[in-house]
This record gives structure tokens, C-alpha cells and sequence, in this order.
């Protein structure tokens, strides 16, 4: 009788332990959610203290003032040119046209950007890395793209038409009073349409954006591996202020 | 005398019992277990909560809280995969400052078990990518990108099994054309291989030869192309794949209100989710699984 009961209670275990290896394996089930991170969430203070030093370090590098403003630089101070976009423009040719010439051993003739590539005025004060990347937020590089004359007069065309100022650097343009071309010029010498020219862009409008189709027609496009963004600090760094102004690089003149 | 070996004997019986019991007990436990998928993607070296002033995510975000809520639901349920379906890079000057050394470290620290791999991870070039190798406590995830004859060979595996509380979960990622989207010059002699037709593979494997209890890519593709129909997304692979029970997808910053649910070509239920970028969100699929005894209805009950 003892023994009977002992064996009912091992073999049922026995049972019930093969069952359980026998593990559930059909999916009968999903539930789809998601955790919104917001600020009612509690932080994980190891984690917090881990980002710490890193941060601190981040911020102490962007904020170390590189350079000097004493005026605000915007790309709104102007029509057809304006400060920030000089700056932009003359920061590429400066900074990229020494890389060009040993990479490739040519100078770059001129600079284009773009207007809503300048995400951010620069204030009166110290000037940062911070500022470059306010000023630049996005991973461009420097592209030199080779244009041939036509494509040259269709680039001073789609200037000519745009209505805000794109930033330029080595390259001249004089209209009349009634908008019509007067004169081009191309580091100080009249544009000539029967040869090419290095012009210095971003990868991005090199590769057609904000409308620069022209760029599509490029005999080559030279990548520089050059950053925008350290471009723009590099050239900091080496200035004490910054004082770019509105100039005569893109200007109405009374035909004389 | 036999007083005494009466109670022993009653007393080992009862002791038997209670094993028995004890052992029918955690089996009924058993008869229903959860596995809990978190996942992010694009997060962009995104470490730091948006600020205050931000026009479209102020206080949102950040990793320590991230940390935190993962920590807690790891609590809730130790049966838990946490998976990136790629751009943990570029974004923020983190970045810029350490080349991704920090993104990974705290992936780490959060416990993440793999990593596919996103167009922006090759920002710092193929070597910039593995300088930061050392720092991945996690393992990486690509069935269609090739890295033989690259610095990355033997770093990236197609596919890895999870065996969580005896469930076998087979993992594979997946990413998208470098061509026109990466420079040449950054992922080098990298190979793409075709999603869709790698994805049908390594799939059948997971399931038919590994014999896992549940597939699920993590796919760098993107959501979907409703311009460009012909371009591989998450919805065209699950349309054109079978064996797969949930796509983690990425590279489109979508934000979904919950995850799709779509038929795949045998007419099976396919789970496909994304939570936008930046470590906004964080995506959680809880999967029930019971013993054949115990299911009433036959089916799967998928609740979004």
C-alpha cells in the first residue's frame, strides 16, 4: 500500500516533469506597443554619471572661443550679397584651394553655395566650433566640380534669377539697373566661355540640390573629403575677428 | 515502534506530494511564455534629452532615461532581446568628437544584444567603423553586405540565435544599397547583395534547418518607397518573403502609431515596425507562446 502511493506520486512527477520539457513553443500571440522617452521617465544615474565627462568635454571644446565678431553676420544684410554669405564662400576658397592644389595640383576659380545652407546668424561675441555647427549642421564636404563655359553662363543665369543672395567667392557679377548682364568676372579676369572652371560647392549641390541643376553637367566632380563644417572652424581658428561685409562681388552698376 | 514509521512513512508520502505538486505547478507556469523585443533605430548619436526650447521634440529622448526604462522592463521580464536597426551613428558632436566610442559604450552598458548595420555607420569609413569595434559589447548583423576582402571581414555575422527560456529566436539584418547613398571611398569594397532574395534564405534556414520558433530581421531597408516601387523596403520584403515573423526596420525615421501588420506571399500574418530616430521611442513586441494542449482557438491573436 505504502509503496503503491510512492510510485503513483513518482510517476506522476515523472509525467509532469516530461511535459514540462515538452516547453511551449506555439506562437499564440503579439502585443505591439512603444515607450515614448520623455522627461517623466527616470534616469539612470550610472548611466548619467558615464555621459558626464564625455559631455563636459563635448561642451568645453565648442564653446572655447576661436574667433571674434564684433558685428552680427547674416545672410539677410544684403540683396545680392550678403555677410555670412561672403564669409561662407570666401571660408571655402581660403580653406579648400590649398587641399585642391596638392591633391591636384589646379587652383579652384571660384566658390558657389547655397542661401539656405547658412542655418544660423552669427551673434556679436565669441565665435565657437559651436557656432560652426549651428552655422552648418550638416555632414556636407567640399566637392570641386569641373564646369565648362556653357554651364559657367547657365550657373551666372540661375544667380541672376534666383531671388535670394547664394553665397560666392572668386567670381563677379555685374548687372544694369533693369537686371540685365553687364559683366562677369572670374578671379579679377573677364569669364571666358571657351574654357572650363574649378568651382568649389557642397556635395550636395553638386549633386543637384536646391534646384542647382546645372551642377548635373559637370565634366567632373573632384571630392576634397573636406568637411564644410571643419572648413569653417579651421578658418576660425585662424582669424581673430570676423568682419565680412556686404560688397560689390554680385552688384547693380549704372551702365557708364 | 510502528508508530514511528507510520508518521515517516506519511510523512516522506506527503513529502513526495508536494514534489509532485510542486513539479505540476511550474509546469502550468510553464505553459505560457513571453518573449519581450525593445528596439530602436536611427537614434544618430542622439545621447542627450532634446532641450527645452526645441521646436519639435523638447525634453524628448536621451539615453540615461532610455537606460532606465530598459532596466525596468528587463525586471519585468529577464526574457527580453534588445535590438538597433542601424544609424547609431552621425548627428550630434558626440560624433564628431568620438567617432561613435560613446554610442557604442553605452549600448553596451544598456545590454544590447545586436546591431544591424546603417548607411551612416560608414560615415567614418570602413576603419572608422572598426576602431570602435572594441567598444561594441554587442554583435553586429548583416546577411547582405559582404565584408570579405574589407577590414570588417569576420566582424559581421549574418545571423545569430538567441535561446531565451528554450525559445529560439533566429535574428538576421539586413541593408540597404550603398551605391549613391555612400561614398565609394567609405565603405570601400563592400558588397550588396539583394535583400529580398538573401532575406528568403536565410529565413528558410532559420527556420526550417535551425528549426527557430521565431524570425525576425533587423533591417536597415527603409519603410516603404510609395515613389519607388521597385526599391526593396520593410513592406515589399514582407510581401515577397515567408518565415519571417517580425521586421525591425529603420533608415526612414518613421513614426508609426503602432506596428503594420501585413500578409507575407503564403498569406501569413508579418509584423513590421519603426520608432522614428533620435531614441524618441522605444518599440516593444511582447510574444506569448503556449503548449499545443492548451490553445483554445487556434490562431494567432496579434494586438497592435
Amino acid at each position: 500500500m505504502r509503496l503503491k502511493i510512492q510510485h503513483i506520486v513518482i510517476f506522476i512527477t515523472i509525467i509532469a516533469l516530461l511535459s514540462c520539457r515538452d516547453s511551449p513553443s506555439i506562437l499564440t500571440e503579439i502585443h505591439g506597443s512603444q515607450v515614448h522617452i520623455t522627461d517623466s521617465l527616470p534616469v539612470s544615474d550610472s548611466l548619467e554619471a558615464f555621459i558626464k565627462p564625455y559631455r563636459e568635454h563635448v561642451n568645453e571644446e565648442l564653446d572655447r572661443a576661436l574667433s571674434y565678431a564684433p558685428h552680427t553676420i547674416a545672410k539677410t544684410d544684403g540683396t545680392l550679397n550678403s555677410s555670412a554669405g561672403n564669409l561662407m564662400a570666401d571660408i571655402v576658397m581660403a580653406e579648400a584651394s590649398p587641399v585642391f592644389r596638392s591633391r591636384e595640383g589646379k587652383a579652384i576659380d571660384f566658390t558657389l553655395l547655397n542661401y539656405g545652407g547658412i542655418r544660423s546668424v552669427i551673434s556679436p561675441g565669441p565665435v565657437s566650433a559651436r557656432t560652426a555647427y549651428e552655422v552648418m549642421p550638416f555632414e556636407n564636404t567640399i566637392v570641386v566640380a569641373e564646369l565648362d563655359g556653357k554651364t559657367v553662363r547657365e550657373l551666372v543665369a540661375f544667380l541672376l534669377n534666383a531671388d535670394r543672395p547664394h553665397p560666392i567667392s572668386g567670381l563677379q557679377i555685374v548687372i544694369n539697373p533693369d537686371r540685365s548682364l553687364q559683366q562677369v568676372n572670374i578671379q579679377g579676369v573677364p569669364f571666358d566661355e571657351n574654357r572650363t572652371y574649378y568651382v568649389a560647392t557642397s556635395n550636395y549641390l553638386a549633386e543637384g540640390g536646391d534646384a542647382m541643376g546645372f551642377f548635373k553637367n559637370s565634366q567632373k566632380l573632384i571630392a576634397t573629403d573636406y568637411s564644410l563644417r571643419n572648413a569653417i572652424i579651421d578658418y576660425f581658428k585662424k582669424k581673430d575677428t570676423l568682419q565680412p561685409k556686404v560688397d560689390d562681388r554680385f552688384v547693380i552698376r549704372p551702365n557708364s | 515502534m510502528k508508530r514511528r514509521s507510520f508518521i515517516r512513512q506519511v510523512g516522506g508520502t506527503s513529502a513526495y506530494l508536494g514534489l509532485g505538486a510542486a513539479a505540476l505547478d511550474s509546469c502550468a507556469f510553464a505553459d505560457r511564455k513571453k518573449l519581450t523585443i525593445l528596439h530602436t533605430n536611427d537614434v544618430h548619436s542622439h545621447i542627450d534629452p532634446f532641450p527645452a526650447g526645441h521646436a519639435l521634440y523638447p525634453h524628448m529622448g536621451g539615453v540615461a532615461r532610455r537606460a532606465a526604462l530598459i532596466q525596468q522592463l528587463r525586471q519585468e521580464n529577464p526574457n527580453t532581446l534588445l535590438l538597433d536597426a542601424g544609424d547609431i551613428f552621425q548627428g550630434t558632436p558626440y560624433f564628431n568628437f568620438y567617432g561613435g566610442e560613446l554610442e557604442f559604450r553605452l549600448m553596451s552598458k544598456m545590454r544590447y544584444d545586436a546591431a544591424t548595420i546603417g548607411n551612416h555607420d560608414f560615415d567614418n569609413g570602413l576603419d572608422g567603423l572598426l576602431a570602435q569595434m572594441p567598444y561594441a559589447g554587442f554583435q553586429f548583423l548583416s546577411a547582405n553586405y559582404d565584408f570579405s576582402n574589407t577590414l570588417m571581414e569576420g566582424r559581421v555575422k549574418p545571423y545569430h540565435i538567441y535561446l531565451m527560456d528554450g525559445i529560439k529566436v533566429g535574428v538576421f539584418g539586413l541593408g540597404i544599397q550603398l551605391e549613391g547613398l555612400v561614398s565609394k571611398e567609405l565603405y570601400k569594397e563592400t558588397k550588396y547583395l539583394d535583400p529580398v532574395e538573401i532575406a528568403r534564405d536565410v529565413s528558410h534556414h532559420l527556420k526550417a534547418t535551425e528549426q527557430c520558433d521565431l524570425v525576425l530581421c533587423l533591417s536597415h531597408l527603409g519603410y516603404s518607397y510609395t515613389e519607388r516601387e521597385d526599391r526593396p523596403s520593410d513592406l515589399t520584403l514582407a510581401a515577397a518573403t515567408e518565415h519571417i515573423d517580425l521586421i525591425i526596420g529603420g533608415h526612414t525615421h518613421t513614426f508609426l502609431d503602432r506596428p503594420t501588420v501585413r500578409r507575407n506571399r503564403m498569406g501569413e500574418q508579418v509584423l513590421i515596425n519603426q520608432v522614428g530616430c533620435y531614441g524618441l521611442n522605444l518599440g516593444r513586441i511582447d510574444f506569448y507562446f503556449d503548449n499545443q494542449k492548451n490553445i483554445a482557438s487556434s490562431g494567432l491573436t496579434i494586438r497592435v
